[in-house]
């Protein structure tokens, strides 16, 4: 019987659409997965010198100290990238198999899922370095299984927690707060989960806790996910009750106001348009990379422009790349009316000004790194706007990938990337401004660079009717082939 | 006015439309039949412009329908669910079909109030978007929607499909009152002989991309259709 659903995966696996689609991909993933597995295997090593070595401090002691942290981290990356293992059950409930059957097959996947794998990369380089440095086996050995049954604590937990929204807030919140007091030296967790990391090293009998805790989480979730396996409980879309919205306060934008009611309305009502609003809030943080001075690469003054090109165009970058497949979906809809192209792109265009207009005001926080680093961001924001939302819009016209509105799961890793033409089209989103605010830096002053950038910026307004023009002229020219390449879904 | 010249489509070496002349004159209720793989969805995307035909034209009201887009404001059609716009509710899909074809909010909204017996409190206040109704509900959303802005020519693939009994009872009388005024042409394709033989006055049978059948409805033309089809 099993295998039977082990053939099932294998050709769910290699028929989906997303793998058949090419070979790149298949290697894009492979090549994502090794950096991991190897930036891990440096992590551990690198923890274990880098503590030992540089910082003078036990790394041990250090290691067990952080944990929690790792783990709710954990958690955080399983609830919002692992996919559940419940999607295609569907079929099985009518044939012959038990009910526990098709939940063990289920679960069992999960272990092997390489959320929980990953792990060990880490942890094993670690483990043998302590050996080495004449920590007893036995109980790094037993520190090692303790920490298995976390990770699988968490590998358990999640699934049942994906059932509920907006989770991923409150663990994100609780994160922050700890993470925030610690760092303010008010409050430590860690003080609090330290004995409990040591103690599994140091009385090998502490390991029972955690196993037994495991044990009964994996019963209640089986128990639930099998009383759950019915049409109208756990394998229910869920629909929640809406309302009619008007936004009629949008038809002062005149025509545009037509498509901008709609793609606010797409944003806010599909997990996938609503992580790209994420993924702009992530990208905020992303210049603290550079200007807190944390990594000597990032220190060259050109890397000030390329932070403030992605501090300010989170949204600009992960929206304005998927126009108009956002509405891959209804596409054909769109093709039958006799809409203007233009007021079509002018909503996406004005969403992605204004979403580059509130991130620049909120990275004021930057100017705790003193107003320099802010006019940086000012500059790269008025590039962003005059130059990057036309080139972004201009590359998502040659981008054939439907979407799947109602899905998150695919938001880092898609196949889009690959278009050889959207990758020639990336270049100068992030080379140019680089190369301008060098050739102002070097050549007089780091006020020339930001003006050069600035002024190509503005500069960059003046071509918007053509680079209209032009992005129309390619979604005539492509319109077969696009309505075409929507409809190949899954 | 629709007129369909030399056309085909072919799919790698596979012909799966062959039309050499067809004229649909204004006014006409038009029936379209034809067992699976017949090419009806084939041809009423070519007459939107969603494909691309292999070989010659489709003029919608003296446009050719690749070359302009002047057609467009006229037509309407709902072929599937690639027609409906799953994130919003059904009043905000009407209001986003009318904006787009140049209604405002009050024309739409006496529009619908006119189905109010079609849609038969499915649709409209629902609190669900369209993406969480019925098959059937988000058919009736779609063939309504069809019907907004005036069109001169209306476009509808198996509309009769997924419908309750009740509902194709209706949907019946909204197709005979809407060809009854002689500037709107419809086109219907079904599997079900008997509805297309009552809405329509003109009915073509397609067999593998090609019209084998063109006849005017009359009383004999139910048996005539249920002979060709029970070879």
């Amino acid at each position: 019987m099993i295998k039977h659903f082990i053939t099932l995966q294998w050709k769910s696996f290699w028929r989906s659409a997303s793998l058949t689609s090419g070979l790149f991909m298949k290697l894009f993933m492979g090549f994502w997965a090794v950096w991991l597995i190897v930036m891990m295997v440096f992590g551990g090593i690198g923890t274990f010198y880098g503590l030992k070595e540089k910082l003078c401090l036990d790394p041990f002691e250090t290691v067990n100290k952080f944990l929690v942290y790792w783990f709710v981290c954990d958690l955080l990356f399983k609830y919002a990238l692992q996919k559940m293992p419940v999607i295609n059950i569907k079929p099985l409930l009518l044939l012959p198999f038990k009910k526990k059957r098709i939940v063990s097959f289920a679960f069992g996947k999960t272990i092997f899922s390489f959320f929980n794998i990953v792990h060990a990369f880490f942890f094993i380089p670690f483990s043998i370095l302590l050996v080495i440095d004449g920590y007893p086996l036995l109980n790094v050995v037993i520190w090692n299984l303790g920490l298995i049954t976390l990770v699988y604590f968490n590998n358990f937990l999640n699934i049942l927690l994906n059932k509920k929204d907006n989770l991923i807030f409150i663990i994100a919140g609780v994160l922050l707060v700890l993470g925030g007091l610690h760092y303010l030296d008010y409050f430590d967790i860690t003080t609090y989960t330290f004995p409990f990391f040591k103690g599994l090293f140091e009385n090998p009998l502490f390991i029972f806790g955690p196993i037994v805790v495991l044990f009964f989480l994996v019963l209640f979730s089986f128990r639930s996910f099998v009383n759950d396996l019915y049409l109208d409980a756990g394998l229910a879309a869920k629909s929640k009750n809406i309302k009619t919205e008007n936004l009629d306060w949008l038809d002062r934008f005149g025509k545009t106001a037509t498509f901008l009611k709609n793609d606010i309305k797409l944003i806010k009502r599909n997990k996938r348009a609503r992580s790209t609003v994420l993924v702009s809030v992530l990208f905020l943080f992303y210049g603290l990379l550079f200007f807190s001075g944390s990594i000597e690469q990032y220190d060259g003054p050109v890397w000030r422009i390329f932070a403030a090109i992605f501090v300010t165009g989170g949204f600009l970058l992960s929206f304005g790349q998927f126009v108009p497949s956002w509405d891959s979906s209804y596409y054909s809809l769109m093709m039958s009316q006799n809409i203007r192209y233009k007021e079509y792109l002018s909503s996406k265009w004005w969403l992605m000004v204004v979403a580059t207009v509130i991130s620049t005001i909120l990275a004021s926080g930057y100017l705790y790194y003193g107003w320099e680093i802010y006019l940086a961001i000012i500059v790269g924001a008025i590039y962003n706007i005059g130059v990057n939302s036309h080139i972004v819009l201009w590359a998502g016209a040659y981008v054939k990938t439907p979407i799947d509105l109602t899905s998150n799961k695919k938001a880092f890793g898609d196949k889009q990337a690959f278009n050889i033409k959207t990758m020639m089209l990336a270049l100068p989103k992030m080379a140019l401004p680089m190369v301008l605010y060098a050739i102002g830096h070097y050549a007089y002053s780091p006020y020339a660079g930001y003006a050069l950038v600035a002024i190509a910026g503005v500069a960059g307004f003046a071509f918007k009717d053509a680079v209209f023009n032009k992005i129309e002229r390619i979604y005539r020219v492509e319109k077969y082939k696009t309505i075409w390449a929507y409809k190949q879904k899954k | 006015m629709i007129t369909i010249q030399n056309l085909t489509k072919t799919y790698t070496g596979n012909t799966v439309l062959s039309i050499e002349d067809l004229k649909i004159e204004r006014g006409t209720s038009f029936g379209l039949v034809g067992n699976n793989g017949a090419g009806k969805t084939t041809l009423f995307s070519a007459l939107l412009d969603l494909i691309q035909p292999t070989t010659g034209y489709i003029e919608n009201h003296g446009f050719k329908v690749n070359e302009s887009e002047e057609w467009k404001s006229i037509t309407s059609a709902f072929i599937d669910e690639s027609f409906l716009i799953g994130y919003l509710t059904a009043e905000e899909y009407f209001y986003f079909i009318g904006e787009l074809r140049g209604q405002k909010k009050s024309d739409v909204d006496a529009l619908i109030l006119q189905f109010e017996d079609f849609f038969h409190g499915e649709i409209l206040g629902q609190k669900k978007y369209l993406r969480d109704l019925s098959k059937g509900n988000q058919k009736k959303a779609g063939i309504v929607a069809a019907l907004i802005g005036s069109p001169e020519v209306i476009i509808l693939d198996e509309p009769f499909a997924n419908l309750d009994p009740t509902t194709q009872i209706r949907l019946k009388t909204i197709i005979k009152e809407l060809s009854a005024d002689p500037s709107i042409t419809v086109l219907v394709s079904s599997h079900d002989l008997m509805h297309v033989t009552e809405v329509c006055d003109r009915i073509v049978v397609l067999d593998k991309g090609q019209v084998v059948k063109d006849l005017s409805t009359s009383g004999e033309t139910l048996e005539e259709l249920e002979a060709h089809f029970s070879m």
